[in-house]
């Protein structure tokens, strides 16, 4: 059986080092997604999962167990994710290398390609738009929405991470999701 | 009949918060709040069409890999640190020098992890052994408190009169204001409080000296002299500088005894 975070955390702090090891295999993933979901752009979700462990790492000692290590993991996501951000300009404002049009235009050119590129441009006309909305959306908005609707953390554990309020928590939530709605509505009428 | 609110209808979507059952049961009997429901669903459901690059089952194990290097410079600081955590249960004060040394040591730490040491098998024979780093960077911290001192003794010493010339202290200070802010970030960043704070102490009188003009006021010198002899900022300084002074003596290489003819 696996040890718990804690058990681990636990052997990191009396000196064990290399039993960080198990820590970042664990949570590698997850915390890739959310900062996918939060930069925007693999190459920046990579950049940040090497800073997120590396702080963790730094701050181990620290961490008291007062919520859980994952969620003190995102928290430091969220962080790294923030000052990439503020150090970089806006997605919207620079090209993506991997921009999904160049693999639809590519098939659209091809005959033999088996997808339908049609219906396959249309759903990345769609995914720019939740892009676009994404991107409207502030860091404390798009970072409380993206652990609320995506990895499913409670609105307390939100405020932990984001460092605020349950209350002030869940109004990013809906102020999010407010802004997200209004732009995506029209998109949904089309498809339902 | 009193509709739903968008933030119940939110809270329903994410099944979070209270008086969920009473949300449900408006939902069934309304068909103007289940159609603003099913809309707001259908708008979340797009946002989840968004891709995430996938990450298989080794990813973490990659991730690992990269971050290897970076951790050992980290456990090399971590070594330092703890390799002195008796000095820790010296008298407060005197502690100030050896953790000094310390905080040089993460500082160096963290200049390398920004700078990757080469690997090649020339670099590494090349390389100083911890030894000999650990005496130069003492002997870098040990000038810092030196200069510092004698930037602090000079203006707590420079005595009435209207003005006073502090050219040299002024320049002085403004060389070392860069060192010591790094320092102090190195203190505070291993939680050495009671090192930072002297650093603290010590950087806010460095920056004002560097950047008033010379000659100083009688109100610019007065005030400074307070701010020296408060909390002993002078005493501590001299302290410091002594100590890591010490620890450098402590960490010469023994040399080998001179022959004797008989």
């Amino acid at each position: 059986m696996e040890a718990s975070d804690l058990a681990v955390v636990a052997r990191v702090k009396a000196g064990d080092h290399d039993a960080f090891r198990h820590l970042v295999e664990r949570h590698s993933r997850s915390v890739f997604r959310l900062a996918y979901r939060l930069t925007g752009h693999e190459q920046d979700a990579e950049d940040v999962v090497q800073e997120t462990f590396l702080k963790a790492f730094r701050e181990i000692r620290r961490f008291e167990a007062r919520s859980s290590f994952a969620t003190w993991l995102y928290r430091i996501t969220v962080n790294c994710s923030h000052d990439l951000l503020r150090q970089r300009p806006r997605a919207g404002s620079r090209p993506s290398l991997d921009d999904p049009d160049l693999g639809v235009a590519a098939r659209l050119a091809d005959p033999s390609a088996s997808a339908d590129p049609l219906r396959e441009l249309a759903s990345r006309r769609i995914d720019e738009r939740v892009r676009t909305a994404m991107n409207g959306l502030s860091d404390q908005e798009r970072s409380a929405f993206v652990m609320r609707h995506f990895e499913g953390l409670s609105i307390e554990d939100i405020g932990r991470v984001l460092d605020l309020k349950t209350s002030a928590a869940k109004h990013s939530i809906f102020r999010a999701v407010h802004k997200l709605r209004r732009a995506l509505e029209p998109v949904a009428e089309l498809s339902r | 009949m009193t509709h739903l609110s968008d933030d119940e209808l939110v809270m329903m979507f994410y099944r979070e918060g209270d008086g969920l059952q009473e949300v449900e049961a408006h939902l069934a009997a309304c068909a103007v709040c289940r159609e603003r429901h099913e809309l707001l669903a259908a708008a979340l459901r797009e946002v989840d069409a968004a891709p995430v690059p996938e990450r298989d089952e080794s990813y973490g194990a990659g991730v690992w890999a990269r971050l290897q290097p970076r951790l050992e410079q980290e456990r090399l600081r971590l070594h330092w640190w703890n390799s002195a955590a008796a000095a820790l249960t010296w008298p407060r004060l005197a502690m100030g020098g050896a953790a000094a040394v310390l905080l040089v040591a993460a500082f160096i730490a963290g200049r390398s992890s920004v700078q990757p040491a080469p690997r090649t098998e020339v670099a590494q024979a090349e390389a100083p052994s911890d030894a000999a780093r650990e005496r130069v960077l003492l002997g870098a911290v040990g000038s810092h408190f030196d200069r510092s001192r004698v930037v602090l003794t000079e203006i707590a010493h420079r005595n009435g009169g209207a003005s006073s010339d502090i050219s040299p202290e002024r320049a002085t200070a403004a060389d070392l204001v860069a060192d010591n802010r790094l320092y102090r970030q190195a203190a505070v960043r291993n939680g050495d409080a009671a090192v930072a704070a002297v650093l603290e102490d010590l950087e806010r009188v460095l920056v004002e000296i560097a950047s008033s003009p010379s000659p100083a006021s009688h109100d610019d010198l007065a005030r400074w002299r307070e701010q020296i002899q408060t909390n002993g900022l002078l005493f501590k300084v001299t302290v410091m500088g002594s100590r890591v002074r010490e620890r450098q003596q402590d960490a010469a290489p023994s040399r080998p005894a001179a022959k004797t003819s008989t």
